[in-house]
């Protein structure tokens, strides 16, 4: 199932061009161009939103697709980070609020999701295959629980409200425009790195170690060490995306980080496919349509039996989601478009 | 039935101490300090440490009630995981399924015994309609297993919420469950010399009794009978149990009935205790996870050693510490996964 394929002595005297493939080039310009002809709503609730649901999805997709470790563990992460801006940053709740420059809170926050997601996946490495998604599941759950509990962290079930997206280089990135330009940035440098970080040698040993990791380890390969590695990345990303969705959102809650919230990152990822790190963007877009617009078809109530019917079917149809279909409706051209790299 | 009153199986008997023998002497220590700890008037610097013994003993017996109710949720799921290598994340929306159930039942004939057996029998059926129509299908690929049960979890959940709406229900038991039984254990002494024993409802002593009358059941079943046997050669080695001759489908397909019915009683038992109220099906997917983690999969002695640590853990957490009470139940987690990943009572595979 390798998407990668290695570079050869030709590979390297090819021109930029083809080294990006045109694929991206096109959907690079469209992206770019996207604000010229969308509304204020169609900027920040549907493209900023699918964007950062899409990074959440996209450190899943690195865990599950490249390291064969399913978590539902991902928003807690990225909660994380969200609830460190509050707290580290500026909240109107009374509670905390250090006031730190985001230039120094964001990093932190970051960094701390990063090691929580690393703490979750040592715990979570020790055992293997089916536990993982119980053990974050129960981490997810958990976490949630804590949240809605604790108000000396936390802030209890009312959480935190009035956190600001920063105002610098003389642009207010709170507005749409700059707001949809700074996700769109961040999910394009976290799926290049996603992208490129599968070809190194990291990501074809976590392959190898998903695969095979009895000789991986025989081979004498760390595959407790790649494996935490890995959740280090993915933590990462999260963590970038729980601050971008603090900044959309304004505020943070134990809602933010719920089972249902969980489940829906899974969703996405699933829906999208997890064997391509573009999969969970084309399902964070699809999901966030059919959440805008599901009021039309079934109702705003019965949203959840909608995307759960739709995941289902998508499980029993097609386990690559939608990039498995396109894969099995046009075989050659799928072909064509996964192998878009060099 | 805990680990903690354990009866040491050797004594002294001359010679030097065996490990065992130290053991012993270990659990007999526990056994009396916690025979010390519920029957004895408490001095008042200990009232002074642990709030008051009526406060500690009634964490202590509300925490092994819901472990009871834990253990009837989780022994299900950790048979369903342990024979099929199913992961049921929809166990928790069975628990809640049957809880309604039992509410509409109750509450139209007045019958509570009526709704108890309707929560069980309704659970059942909906069991073995999951695993002939949907995991059956899909046999063999526990990743997509898993996530088909998240998918109908998330459907049950709003279809429910569509039916009984956002409310809390409480489903009423019969009179002749009500009140409270007077434990032989003094709380206090009045300044008159009078002793105050403590209460404890009726109810919960009833769940805790049936929790341990069904887990008896459930030992007995799996070690005496022939599909019990089966079952048990199902968790060890399904391909091997199958190449034998036994019709595996059907050994599934009661496993499933049992587990998704146990699930269903529990939620009236326990709807009836506590309440009924959307979200409930997420607390108790989060007990069977953590008590399947703990106790080890597959293992009905593991389930129940883990809903007590759990059970305990939550309720003591809630009086001592409210605020972190949760972290207690995750520390839980994370110790038995660094000592011992395959679960207290799990085989190491």
């Amino acid at each position: 199932m390798s998407l990668t394929i290695p570079t050869d002595g030709a590979a390297t005297e090819k021109n930029w061009l083809e080294k990006v493939g045109a694929g991206h080039i096109v959907l690079a310009v469209v992206l770019v161009l996207y604000p010229l002809v969308a509304s204020d709503f169609f900027l920040t609730q549907i493209g900023g939103y699918s964007l950062i649901f899409g990074m959440l999805g996209l450190s899943l997709m690195l865990l599950a697709g490249y390291g064969g470790m399913v978590s539902l563990a991902q928003i807690t992460v990225g909660g994380i980070a969200a609830y460190a801006i509050a707290i580290l940053g500026n909240n109107n709740s009374n509670v905390l609020g250090f006031g730190w420059p985001w230039w120094l809170a964001v990093p932190f926050a970051i960094l701390a999701a990063a090691l929580a997601s690393a703490l979750i996946g040592w715990i979570s490495v020790r055992t293997e295959g089916i536990y993982t998604i119980m053990i974050t599941l129960a981490i997810a759950t958990a976490t949630y629980y804590f949240a809605q509990q604790n108000y000396a962290i936390f802030n209890g079930h009312s959480g935190y409200a009035g956190i600001r997206a920063p105002a610098f280089w003389g642009v207010s990135w709170r507005d749409p425009k700059p707001f949809y330009y700074l996700c769109l940035g961040l999910a394009v440098l976290s799926y290049a790195a996603v992208l490129y970080g599968s070809r190194s040698t990291f990501g074809m040993t976590l392959q190898a170690i998903r695969d095979n990791p009895r000789r991986m380890r025989a081979l004498g390969y760390h595959v407790t060490a790649h494996k935490v590695f890995a959740w280090l990345l993915a933590g990462l990303i999260a963590g970038l995306a729980g601050v971008l969705l603090v900044w959309f959102n304004g505020r943070v809650s134990p809602g933010t980080i719920g089972v249902d919230a969980a489940i829906d990152v899974l969703i996405i990822a699933v829906i999208g496919g997890l064997r391509h790190p573009i999969g969970p963007f084309l399902g964070a877009l699809v999901v966030v349509l059919m959440q805008t617009f599901a009021i039309d078809i079934v109702g705003a109530e019965r949203f959840n039996t909608l995307i759960g019917l739709v995941f289902l079917v998508i499980v029993f149809v097609s386990p690559d989601g939608i990039l498995g279909l396109w894969g099995r409706i046009k075989p050659h051209l799928a072909q064509e478009s996964l192998r878009s790299g060099p | 039935m805990s680990i903690l009153d354990r009866p040491s199986s050797s004594g002294i008997s001359g010679g030097g101490v065996t490990g065992r023998q130290a053991w012993g002497l270990f659990w007999l220590l526990v056994a009396a300090l916690v025979a010390w700890l519920v029957f004895a008037v408490w001095p008042d610097w200990l009232n002074a440490i642990l709030i008051s013994k009526k406060a500690f003993v009634s964490a202590i017996l509300n925490g092994i009630t819901l472990a009871g109710l834990y253990f009837l949720v989780a022994s299900g799921f950790t048979l369903i995981f342990g024979l099929m290598r199913n992961v049921n994340l929809a166990h928790g929306s069975l628990y809640l399924l049957g809880a309604y159930i039992g509410y509409e039942v109750t509450s139209r004939t007045g019958y509570w015994l009526l709704g108890v057996a309707a929560g069980f029998a309704v659970l059942a059926l909906v069991g073995v309609v999951m695993q002939v129509f949907v995991f059956r299908r899909l046999e063999g690929d526990d990743l997509r297993q898993t996530l088909v049960s998240i998918g109908i979890s998330i459907v049950a959940a709003d279809l429910m919420l569509a039916v009984w709406a956002g409310g809390t229900y409480q489903i009423t038991t019969p009179e002749w469950l009500d009140g409270a039984l007077t434990l032989p254990v003094i709380t206090a002494v009045r300044s008159n010399g009078a002793s105050v024993f403590l209460t404890y409802p009726l109810y919960r002593v009833v769940v805790l009794a049936a929790a341990i009358v069904i887990g008896v059941g459930l030992w007995l079943m799996l070690n005496k009978t022939r599909v019990g046997m089966m079952i048990r050669a199902g968790v060890d080695d399904r391909a091997m149990l199958s190449a034998s001759g036994v019709n595996v489908h059907a050994v599934f397909a009661i496993v499933f009935a049992v587990g998704a019915g146990l699930a269903g009683f529990a939620g009236v038992v326990g709807g009836s205790a506590l309440s009924v109220a959307p979200g409930e099906d997420v607390r108790y997917l989060l007990a069977s996870l953590v008590v399947v983690i703990v106790g080890g999969m597959g293992s009905i002695t593991g389930a129940a050693i883990g809903a007590l640590l759990i059970g305990l853990a939550e309720q003591i957490g809630l009086v001592y510490f409210p605020t972190y009470g949760i972290v207690l139940t995750f520390v839980i987690m994370v110790v038995t996964l660094a000592v011992r990943p395959q679960g207290i009572m799990g085989k190491a595979r």
